[in-house]
């Protein structure tokens, strides 16, 4: 079954616009959504769970259309954390956890507990003077705590230092290991990405310019220092990105275009994003 | 059973998982009836994509290292001899390919290697 399946989502703004953007993700896998600041990732999100009216298109999570009126109960299903956490500043874990408590039917305070002990989120400090990665683990063990089979997260790792963010990834990848467990999560940190995901969609001014397996990826592309004459020489088709130096080239090609004698480098995600938007940028 | 990923390498990963498993057959460390980890499991505790290891294992299946009992897992499956016959042929090629380009590198003849290899078979009793 597929998790997500999105078809032609549009959204226009005055200027800027999310234009036909279509992809079906299966259960059971992390997608990473990457792209520059402004690419359209959260508008996508927000559209996912019908946040915000769209112009085209149809979206259906976990098997139900998002404007359809049963979707009020799939969203009891979906876990989402965006980028800035939300509670009200007076409030303690311990009071939220009974709130969500009586916003949730399948609310599991046993499971919301552990989590907030995994975090080490104490229970009685006022959530106003929590720290930001704090305040970011709190909102994900509630996205955790419902029985979610969805989890949707927009930029829920960025502003937080490295060791939180392993942690947080290992959260993720745990929830995984149920097969019908799916997270996307938008970041601009691809090498966060690049640890965790099965799938990479990038984004870039409003279009998905790439939607592919994670390995598939890291298989397909290779990088390869090589002099302008030999740059030159090469099959255009074979060469995804390329940057030149007065010292010589860097390309980023299809490992079975190009002749076998060129040395290639084991390419990482980073990589392909930036060399795919730059030649996105020029052409 | 030890799997060790690398990114330096330049095989796919999926290959790398393979290659490794099939070691571990070869070698007796996994035995026939053996219980594999699942596939998601693995793909998690090696922090890989899940179709990276779903892929590893049909490969692995289709080779004739493990079968898979629906809604239980993967096992190891029956050594079979001519598989293993098979995987050592393969790897005796590699090894001797890598000799006859160190030759040609020094300007040994194929003459030169046989003689080689006769005293050495001569030796090893």
């Amino acid at each position: 079954m597929n998790a997500i399946e999105c078809r032609d989502l549009t959204k226009a703004y005055q200027d800027f616009t999310l234009d036909h953007i279509t992809f079906s993700l299966p259960a059971g896998c992390i997608l990473g959504l990457v792209g520059e600041n402004g690419a359209g990732k959260s508008t996508t999100l927000k559209l996912l769970m019908n946040a915000i009216p769209r112009d085209e298109g149809q979206i259906s999570l976990l098997g139900t259309d998002n404007q359809s009126p049963a979707f009020l109960d799939t969203k009891q299903d979906i876990g989402i954390v965006l980028d800035e956490a939300c509670f009200p500043e007076v409030i303690t874990p311990k009071e939220l956890g009974k709130i969500m408590s009586l916003t949730y039917r399948n609310w599991d305070s046993d499971r919301y507990r552990q989590y907030l002990d995994r975090f080490r989120i104490p229970e009685g400090k006022k959530f106003k003077e929590f720290s930001r990665g704090m305040k970011m683990k709190l909102a994900i063990a509630v996205a955790l705590s419902h029985k979610a089979r969805l989890l949707l997260l927009d930029e829920a790792t960025s502003g937080l230092d490295p060791m939180v963010r392993d942690e947080i990834l290992d959260v993720f990848n745990d929830f995984t290991r149920e097969e019908d467990h799916t997270v996307v999560l938008s970041s601009h940190i691809v090498s966060d990405l690049e640890k965790i995901c099965d799938y990479i969609a990038f984004l870039h001014h409003g279009r998905l310019v790439l939607f592919e397996e994670k390995d598939r990826l890291l298989e397909e592309y290779a990088l390869v220092k090589l002099t302008r004459e030999q740059l030159a020489e090469l099959d255009p088709a074979a060469v995804a990105g390329q940057k030149v130096t007065p010292y010589g080239a860097q390309a980023l090609v299809r490992r079975d275009r190009i002749p076998p004698h060129f040395v290639t480098e084991h390419t990482n995600l980073e990589d392909i994003i930036l060399f795919l938007a730059q030649a996105g940028a020029a052409g | 059973m030890n799997i060790l990923i690398s990114n330096a390498n330049d095989k796919p990963i999926y290959e790398q998982i393979c290659t490794q498993i099939k070691n571990a057959v070869l070698a007796g460390e996994l035995r026939p009836g053996d219980a594999l980890p699942s596939i998601r499991s693995l793909a998690k505790d090696l922090r890989v994509s899940v179709i990276t290891t779903k892929r590893a294992y049909d490969e692995l299946e289709k080779d004739g290292y493990l079968y898979t009992v629906p809604g239980k897992g993967c096992y190891v499956a029956e050594k079979n001899t001519q598989l293993v016959r098979e995987a050592y042929l393969t790897q005796i090629e590699e090894h001797m390919t890598k000799i006859l380009s160190l030759a040609a590198a020094c300007g040994l003849t194929a003459d030169d290697l046989a003689e080689m290899l006769r005293l050495l078979a001569q030796n090893d009793p």
